[in-house]
């Protein structure tokens, strides 16, 4: 990407011709919005321990679990399949990190011991997922489909029907605390997503999801190891709902086994599409996806500041979401661009008649 | 025969897509109650006819007459409304439904309270029986019927349209030999009721059965129209593959052969095979050696060649690479045996379009290292490099988008592709074709060199002249089966060839029936 640019000006068209430059458009859009109605909306104070404190800090941590579910997605997506069960995982994870922890010292290790049940159980998930994908050749809606109904009746095994609370210092501190005086949530995420991002670029493993996701039959024939890869995949995208999962409940230490995770499928489906990923699979952008997230974090946000009924919120946030889609399909694109043309050539042929 | 007016006159037509022109001034005429076959290689345009008889293309030129009224078919609809009906060599019905259901879909007998499912059924099984197929109850899910029990309600679906003209496009690819006698038996009888049926397909045997008349077609080109007793079956195939006997028999056939020698085949199966691609056959491939699959299509080539890959399954036959049992069942195992595959379906099943020639060059050797083990850049440069210099693909730009490459550049890189995984075994299944001639004496050139340094290669074309040319010995498959090995030599050439296939089961045109019979009691 940068490679080919030389100088700001083309690096800046780069990013214009990228298709999560609509993504960056939106957000700012939103936050001027955010500004107009309120002129302090952007400002960044520091808070008395040190701390950044402000509405786009707030975003940030907001942002942070569909970051990582985002990711995951964009994975998935790109294989050419989808996996709808993301925001059950993270109830599951949620649930039994809770449980783990209500019974549980308040000690660190107790801490990072629910992260390792939560990464287990979330990997188990996530491998039920790839076995019937890859080797019972399920279609991969209708498996994660069952996981995403099955999900949610786990959490509330596991809780007994509960919301289960409980208290440890380390977990808090993953979700509320601040390094370099930004939320340790959101640079967690961004951590993984950019680990994820070396991993799958440095490795081959994002050119075999692309060439599986483009064309199944001629990686097959190339040697490409679908099973293997769609396998990994899965579990991939469960680890990553685990640990968002864990970012979600751990900022009120509590964990709501209808609402943690309701829905949130959605919206990493929908932050990977504005990143430029396309639901055929084949190439895939996790930057994309990330910026996604954000802006779905910041719509989410903006709904509640601007004070949007909360029954009209889906509606208000589906418009959002169709515009963007508009703004960058091809076609769309394509026909403005023929108006324009042909606007320009009206008044020449009238000129010429005069 | 035309004692009366043809129900369809295609008169100059032509088609042209970007870039190339598929039909260039072809005619067709088919009579009421006849069955007229049309012939021709892969790539002659036959698909591209029927589809402007059914109305998916449009012409570009010509006039298509319907029972003497010029007519202008603008989709499928219009070509039904127009009494033509097709039915695919895929069933396309909806195996979910009935019988009486996929016969009457959009004809159901209505009555004042919605459809009339009992009169439907009836209506249904009426039809069938005028097919002879009244044994069948229109209650019953169609998926339960074997695929040429459900060929056979397709063509009654037609009926239902009243259809004047019935294309049936290789209707019996995947039929055995009772099913093929079973849907003869159903042609025939529409014939006699007035129906004129244009009948694709690739067997021979099949068209001297069937059909009155037929139609050949070479290159988008009309080459004739024949009484099929009047031509023989090498004179029809000279006129498909295009060459008259008297140049077949003046093409040089290859003169020089590699001499082999005495050591153990590179690889070996005993009578590996697939049901309905493939009767069990052996084979042996050396090293230095280019063998040659030469048949018509739907004689097996490509079938043989995915079994060999392991692109798909074998069910009977033992494998041995190197002297040593192999189990060859998937691309990725054959890969790792040092055997590579170049489909004959560049598009699908071959170049990744939407990767770079680079990922392109370097998916195989990658796919077999796996994902952990990256290549280096560096070492995806040299890769890039020493083929994309060996092959000459051009544009020589490693970044640009594999499918903005022209077919032969496209087929290089595949090429290049399998190459890298420095293989013993390369098969390649049609590499030359679509591509233009310039590439194409590049890639035979390649393909001997490679033999040259101790390749073994099994090579595939339809072009039977081609195969002669780069083969040091043929393999003649023929519907299915083998049926002949000859040592390439001034002795063997294309006519040789097509003499073999033209004669096979000529004797006794029912020992391949009886054969077959023989082996399923």
């Amino acid at each position: 990407m940068s490679a080919h640019a030389h100088g700001p000006a083309e690096a800046l068209k780069a990013l214009v011709r990228r298709q999560y430059f609509w993504g960056i458009v939106a957000i700012a859009l939103l936050l001027l919005v955010n500004l107009v109605k309120d002129p302090g909306y952007l400002a960044v104070s520091i808070g008395s321990s040190g701390n950044l404190v402000g509405n786009v800090i707030d975003i940030l941590r907001a942002a942070a679990p569909v970051i990582l579910i985002a990711v995951g997605m964009c994975l998935v997506v790109a294989t050419g399949g989808i996996d709808l069960s993301v925001g059950s995982v993270m109830v599951v994870a949620g649930a039994v990190s809770m449980e783990f922890l209500s019974g549980a010292p308040d000690t660190p290790g107790s801490g990072l011991a629910a992260l390792g049940l939560v990464v287990v159980v979330s990997a188990a998930l996530g491998a039920v997922n790839g076995v019937l994908v890859s080797v019972v050749g399920l279609q991969p809606f209708i498996s994660t489909l069952v996981i995403m109904l099955a999900g949610r009746g786990l959490a509330k095994v596991i809780t007994g029907g509960q919301n289960t609370a409980a208290t440890n210092e380390t977990f808090r501190w993953i979700a509320n605390g601040y390094v370099l005086g930004l939320p340790v949530v959101f640079l967690l995420a961004l951590l993984l997503a950019v680990a994820m991002g070396l991993l799958v670029r440095r490795s081959a493993l994002g050119l075999m999801l692309e060439a599986i996701g483009m064309d199944p039959k001629a990686a097959r024939l190339a040697g490409v190891n679908r099973r293997a890869l769609l396998f990994t995949v899965y579990i991939l995208g469960g680890v990553l709902a685990g640990f968002a999962g864990v970012f979600a409940t751990a900022s009120v230490m509590t964990v709501d086994v209808s609402r943690t995770g309701y829905q949130l499928e959605l919206d990493a489906i929908l932050a990977v599409v504005i990143g430029g990923t396309s639901l055929a699979g084949g190439k895939f952008n996790i930057t994309g996806a990330v910026v996604g997230a954000i802006l779905i974090a910041t719509l989410d946000k903006t709904v509640v500041f601007l004070g949007v009924s909360s029954s009209a919120t889906p509606a208000f946030k589906a418009v959002v979401i169709v515009v963007l889609c508009l703004l960058q399909s091809e076609r769309v694109r394509r026909a403005f661009r023929q108006r324009r043309a042909a606007a320009a050539r009206t008044p020449e042929r009238e000129a010429l008649a005069a | 025969m035309p004692e009366s007016l043809p129900i369809v006159e295609m008169v100059g037509i032509s088609i042209a897509f970007p870039g190339v022109k598929a039909l260039d001034e072809v005619g067709l005429r088919l009579y009421p109650g006849e069955v007229h076959a049309l012939m021709g290689e892969n790539g002659a345009g036959k698909s591209t006819l029927i589809k402007a008889l059914t109305g998916v293309y449009k012409i570009d030129e010509g006039e298509i007459r319907i029972a003497g009224e010029p007519r202008r078919l603008g989709g499928t609809a219009d070509a039904q409304s127009a009494g033509i009906s097709t039915v695919y060599q895929e069933v396309n019905l909806c195996a979910n439904l009935t019988i009486g259901e996929n016969v009457m879909l959009g004809h159901e007998v209505r009555g004042p309270a919605g459809i009339n499912w009992r009169a439907t059924n009836k209506a249904a099984a009426k039809t069938l029986a005028k097919l002879g197929l009244g044994h069948l109850n229109p209650k019953q899910s169609l998926a339960a019927l074997p695929l040429a029990l459900q060929q056979l309600v397709a063509i009654s679906r037609s009926m239902v349209l009243q259809c004047k003209v019935l294309i049936l496009d290789e209707p019996t690819s995947s039929l055995d030999a009772n099913e093929v006698e079973q849907l003869f038996a159903v042609v025939r009888n529409l014939r006699d009721q007035g129906v004129a049926i244009l009948f694709v397909s690739h067997f021979l045997d099949q068209v001297y059965a069937i059909s009155d008349r037929l139609t050949v077609l070479r290159n988008g080109r009309f080459e004739g129209e024949y009484r099929t007793e009047e031509l023989d079956r090498a004179q029809l195939i000279a006129k498909m593959i295009g060459r008259d006997l008297a140049t077949l028999k003046s093409l040089d056939a290859k003169e020089s052969r590699r001499v082999r020698g005495d050591e153990a085949p590179l690889y070996a199966a005993k009578g590996i095979g697939r049901k309905g691609a493939i009767d069990p056959v052996d084979v042996e491939l050396h090293r230095g050696e280019v063998v040659g699959l030469a048949g018509l299509l739907g004689s097996g080539r490509t079938e043989l060649a995915r079994l060999i890959y392991g692109a798909d399954r074998p069910d009977t036959g033992d494998v041995a690479v190197d002297g040593e049992k192999a189990e060859i069942t998937t691309p990725a195992k054959a890969l790792a045996k040092h055997i590579a595959f170049s489909s004959e379906n560049r598009r699908d099943e071959g170049i990744v379009r939407d990767l770079s020639v680079r990922e392109n060059l370097v998916l195989a050797v990658q796919a077999r290292r796996g994902w952990a083990r990256p290549l280096t850049r560096r070492e995806q440069d040299a890769v890039v490099a020493k083929y994309m210099d060996a092959l000459g693909v051009r544009p020589a730009d490693p970044e640009r988008p594999v499918r903005l490459l022209s077919g032969g550049n496209q087929q290089k890189v595949l090429l290049g592709r399998w190459l890298a995984t420095e293989p013993d075994l390369l098969i390649l299944d049609e590499p030359t074709r679509g591509i233009d001639v310039g590439a194409k004496a590049e890639i035979q050139e390649y393909v001997a060199d490679l033999a040259d340094e101790g390749l073994a290669v099994l090579f595939i074309s339809s072009e039977i002249e081609e195969v002669v040319r780069q083969s040091d010995r043929i393999i003649v498959l023929k519907d299915h089966r083998k049926i002949a090995e000859l040592e390439g030599g001034p002795g063997v050439s294309a006519d040789s060839i097509v003499t073999v296939i033209a004669e096979d089961g000529l004797g006794d045109p029912n020992a391949d029936a009886a054969v077959r019979e023989e082996a399923t009691t």
